[in-house]
């Protein structure tokens, strides 16, 4: 076991692992943050996608000891208090999401796409941008809509991620 | 109440809880004490299981128990079923095969169950799975369907030569009649590809066990809880009903493939009381590709009979579906009662006869997957439409409208009594939409770049509300298909509307509510919708086959009216005025040619606090339920256009442009509608472009994994055109026709007419990847050189 402390969602933690704890189990069975998801074991779907240190990462993919003093936002710390995240709201409204099981990955990714890329995305953009998530509900139509206004929304309010 | 009633595109009220984290999926939930299980899985597609040492499994970290199918049998714990007998051409019972929940004595697939590990951490749990030493002879396998039926190979003793049945439907004399008259013969040989479902939430389940009270618990991926705890109580034997809760929380998704009872679900809920901790597992997606139910896998002969104008006379079709291994929950109806009385789709056809035979293979269990049949009935249908209309010249269009179905009623000679549609209508607002008067222009301009551009289209029908419960009973389902709701009203006048659909993406919460608002006047914030629980929901049969809309709303809809009925009654006794001469409007009690009148609130606390009537005239409370069963199915229909750009260098194959219109009668909510239609449309494009399961010659699962099975992404489809045209559903009280399937069924036939159009050949299959439309590209080049 090896002790780790990250800030996760603006919170210091700490916590006993395994070397082998993946941080996606380490968000969710020792944090119970169980808004990120597990959705394949090949690294292809992004329904765990969160950011370390402002950057979106497959937490799959990543070894719970390797984020030992990082910064980490799961879609848990997106909302500030009850007022959603201009991406959170735009999923909303377009209707970006059916069963819900891939959105928390893809509403980081797509925060993280505005970060990196600016506000304006047009939908060829957004759709080779989203090669790393996996949506088996929508057919994507409605993401594509969702991240282009959530996108426009954000750059409107000139917002990152609240705790990074 | 326009606003938030039917009709209107409301916001989805279950959405903030997933848009923020905090959903609650089955893996989201960890009880007291809680172990955590791991399968030994075969890695023989067919072996004999001479011997299982768990000794070392056992000594390792954290273990807790090793067990093995001979628990089960000392534990009287049964196997899995098949509910829908189907009975073969003489008459006879088709043949069926035990399916143990732990393999017994044989393993018949890649990922069969041979035993599970408990343990404390789901690591030691899997650590321990590998090293249960389990002694196989190696039996050959069987993958191929043809192969299997010479019977060289036995999967289960009941079925020698691997036919589970050979069935049939239509009239073979009138059809072989019609193709004796035939001026052309359309023949087609069509593969329907092997699909896994896959919900991007993998199945997962927690089992527990109250020993104060012998009671079990089963939190579990379920499309259906009350299916699911009905089998696991009376067939499987865990526990009587009442001893049983099953509980589907928020699921991710299912289409189809969380109807099933499986082997992973019952074991947890057995061997919780075996340990004496809860059991939770939790699938990661290689155990989903090998176990999980898969889809469609049909070897098709098809043949259309037409006469000299092009007007269809028969259709001749024999099919062999692939079961897998063992018969999964429903697989049996879905190549059957599910395919052949489609088969007539949007057409005018006087004959059809139609034989499948049902084939075990060494391969994991095949059974309903989004569309479940009617996709397979489609394919054959559109392609077979669509070459036609090109070997006789005629545009494919105008040949469907003159062979489409005019006069409803319209009675099929496969099953189905077509209620109402109007498909003309449908076909010309889709060409309208995809400006089909341009394709010709597009064509030349893509060809100037080098690049063949095709059109497909696919006019489908699908049979929804599933279904009359006499009417499947008579064909051998082993259940009715009703549907369950119960409304209860609170003094404050909010609504609980219990419902035995289930919402795994659905929109449910939403859709229900606008219900309970429209009929009710209530603000919908003021309605909850439960589901997914069978201590608080009383019974239902779950949600699949596109029903919910039209046997699970009509249900609600029934209990409502009650709710209303007594309503009035307690407003009478309320304003002292008679019970006739109350009206209910705009969610106000008034009597009629007075100002009078009290608020649904109101009423609700009247009854509810019963001062105003005395026991023996009324009872207390306001809370009323209902059983629906439906009187037909509902049959909606569309026409779906697909526009495609292939590169003949690469073979990519590019959809310039989906149109869609749809029938779905009546519509709650046009947002929630359009999104099913577009994530049908997504996985039937899936289909047709990328997807396949695939076997090797060993029973080796090649695509077990997201890296070796391609699926659709974002960058694989455009955005689609969507249209509505409307005949209401004249067999429920709402004029709804169901959405769920729509596109699924209807996208894999136009994606294909797309590709041989553009190809100028008919020689393509599913899925119609790069290489596939490469090769396809080659076989077409020496005609062009001979041109
Ligand atoms: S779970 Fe991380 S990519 Fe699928
Ligand atoms: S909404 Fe269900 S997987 Fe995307």
């Amino acid at each position: 076991m090896t002790t780790i402390s990250m800030t996760v969602n603006g919170k210091a933690v700490t916590g006993n692992v395994e070397p082998r704890t993946l941080l996606v189990q380490f968000l969710r069975e020792n944090l119970r943050l169980t808004g990120t998801h597990v959705g394949c074991d090949t690294s292809q779907c992004g329904a765990c996608v969160v950011h370390v240190d402002g950057a979106a990462v497959k937490s799959c993919t990543m070894l719970a000891v390797s984020c030992d003093g990082s910064n980490v936002t799961t879609i848990e710390g997106l909302a500030n208090g009850a007022e959603l995240h201009p991406m959170q709201a735009a999923f909303r409204e377009h209707h970006g999401l059916q069963c819900g099981f891939c959105t928390p990955g893809m509403i980081m990714s797509a925060v993280d796409m505005v970060n990196r890329l600016g506000p304006d995305l047009d939908e060829k953009t957004i759709r080779e941008e989203l090669e790393g998530n996996i949506c088996r509900c929508t057919g994507y139509h409605n993401i594509v809509k969702a991240v282009e206004a959530g996108a426009q929304a954000m750059g409107a309010t000139g917002q990152r991620v609240a705790a990074e | 109440m326009a606003s938030t009633g039917i009709g209107a595109p409301v916001r989805r009220k279950e959405d903030f809880r997933f848009i923020t984290g905090k959903g609650q999926y089955t893996d989201d939930i960890n009880r007291p004490g809680q172990t955590y299980a791991a399968f030994v899985r075969s890695p023989h597609a067919h072996a004999a299981i001479k011997r299982i040492d768990a000794s070392e499994a056992l000594a390792s970290p954290g273990v807790l128990a090793v067990l093995t199918g001979a628990d089960l049998e000392a534990d009287k714990i049964g196997g899995l079923i098949c509910g829908w007998m189907i009975h073969n051409k003489d008459g006879s019972p088709m043949k069926a095969g035990a399916h143990p929940a732990l393999a017994v004595g044989k393993v018949r697939y890649v990922g069969d169950h041979v035993a599970v590990v408990i343990a404390e951490t789901q690591a030691q749990a899997r650590d321990a799975a590998e090293k249960v030493a389990v002694d196989y002879e190696p039996l050959p396998a069987v993958v191929d369907m043809n192969e299997a039926l010479t019977g060289k190979t036995v999967i289960h003793d009941v079925a020698p030569d691997n036919r589970v049945y050979d069935w049939h439907l239509g009239d073979k004399a009138a059809t072989d009649a019609a193709f004796a008259k035939a001026k052309h013969v359309t023949r087609l040989d069509l593969v329907n590809n092997r699909l896994a479902p896959n919900p991007m939430e993998p199945r997962a389940a927690i089992g527990d066990y109250d020993a104060g009270n012998d009671a079990f618990t089963l939190y579990t991926t379920s499309q259906n809880p009350h299916v699911a705890r009905l089998v696991l109580s009376a067939f499987i034997g865990i526990a009587p009903e009442h001893k049983l809760r099953v509980i589907a929380p928020d699921v991710g998704g299912g289409f189809g493939s969380k109807i099933f009872i499986y082997a992973e679900e019952t074991v947890c809920v057995w061997a919780a009381k075996r340990v004496g901790r809860p059991v939770k597992w939790t699938s990661d997606r290689t155990e989903a590709f090998l176990a999980d139910a898969h889809g469609r896998d049909h070897l098709t002969h098809a043949e259309l009979a037409l006469d000299e104008r092009g007007k269809i006379l028969g259709l001749r079709v024999h099919t062999k579906a692939n079961l897998g291994a063992y018969l999964s929950t429903f697989s049996s109806s879905v190549p059957t009662y599910l395919y052949a009385p489609l088969l007539s789709g949007q057409y005018d056809i006087p004959a059809i006869y139609c034989e499948v035979e049902g084939v075990y293979t060494t391969t994991a269990p095949v059974d309903a997957y989004r569309g479940a049949g009617r996709p397979e009935a489609t394919f054959v249908v559109e392609r077979l439409v669509e070459v036609a209309a090109r070997e006789l010249g005629q545009d494919p269009a105008a040949f469907r409208k003159k062979n489409f179905i005019r006069k409803f009623p319209h009675q099929t000679p496969v099953i189905m009594a077509y209620d109402t549609g109007d498909y003309t209508a449908s076909l010309e607002k889709a060409l309208e939409m995809a400006d089909v008067k341009g394709f010709a222009k597009r064509r030349r301009e893509s060809a100037r770049n080098g690049k063949l551009r095709g059109l497909g289209y696919s006019a489908y029908i699908e049979a929804c509300g599933i279904a009359p419960s006499q009417a499947v009973g008579s064909l051998g389902a082993g259940v009715g298909l009703w549907e369950s709701a119960e409304v209860r009203v609170n003094p404050v006048g909010t609504v609980e509307v219990l419902t035995g659909s289930h919402s795994h993406g659905q929109g449910h919460e939403t859709t229900f509510a606008q219900l309970v608002s429209d009929r009710l006047g209530i603000p919908i914030d003021q309605v909850a919708i439960v589901h997914g629980d069978t201590d608080k929901v009383q019974f239902g049969m779950g949600t699949y086959g596109s029903r919910s809309g039209a046997v699970g709303m009509s249900a609600i809809s029934k209990a409502l009216d009650k709710v209303i009925a007594k309503g009035k009654k307690v407003a009478a006794y309320a304003m002292e005025a008679s019970e006739g001469d109350i009206e209910f409007k705009d969610g106000r009690f008034g009597v009629s040619g007075t100002d009078k009148s009290l608020g649904f609130g109101e009423v609700a606390l009247q009854a509810y606090i019963a001062h105003k009537f005395s026991g023996q005239e009324l009872e207390p409370g306001l809370k009323e339920g209902a059983f629906y069963d439906p009187t037909n199915f509902t049959f909606p229909s569309g026409v779906h256009i697909c526009e495609v750009e292939i590169d003949p260098d690469t073979g990519v194959t590019t959809i310039e442009k989906w149109t869609a219109v749809d029938d779905f009668g009546h519509v709650i909510n046009p947002m929630i509608v359009e999104g099913q239609v577009h994530g049908g449309i997504a996985q039937g494009v899936g289909q047709a472009l990328l997807e396949g399961v695939r076997y090797d010659a060993s029973g080796q699962l090649v695509t077990a994994s997201y890296m070796d099975y391609c699926m659709p992404r974002a960058k694989d489809l455009p955005s689609f055109q969507v249209g509505t045209t409307v005949t209401p559903c004249p067999s429920n009280p709402l004029g709804i026709k169901g959405c769920g399937e729509a596109g699924a069924i209807a996208a894999p036939p136009a994606v294909i007419n797309a590709i041989t159009d553009a190809l100028g050949h008919e020689d393509i299959a599913m899925p119609a990847t790069p290489q596939a439309v490469w090769q396809a590209v080659q076989r077409r080049l020496p005609a062009i050189a001979a041109e």
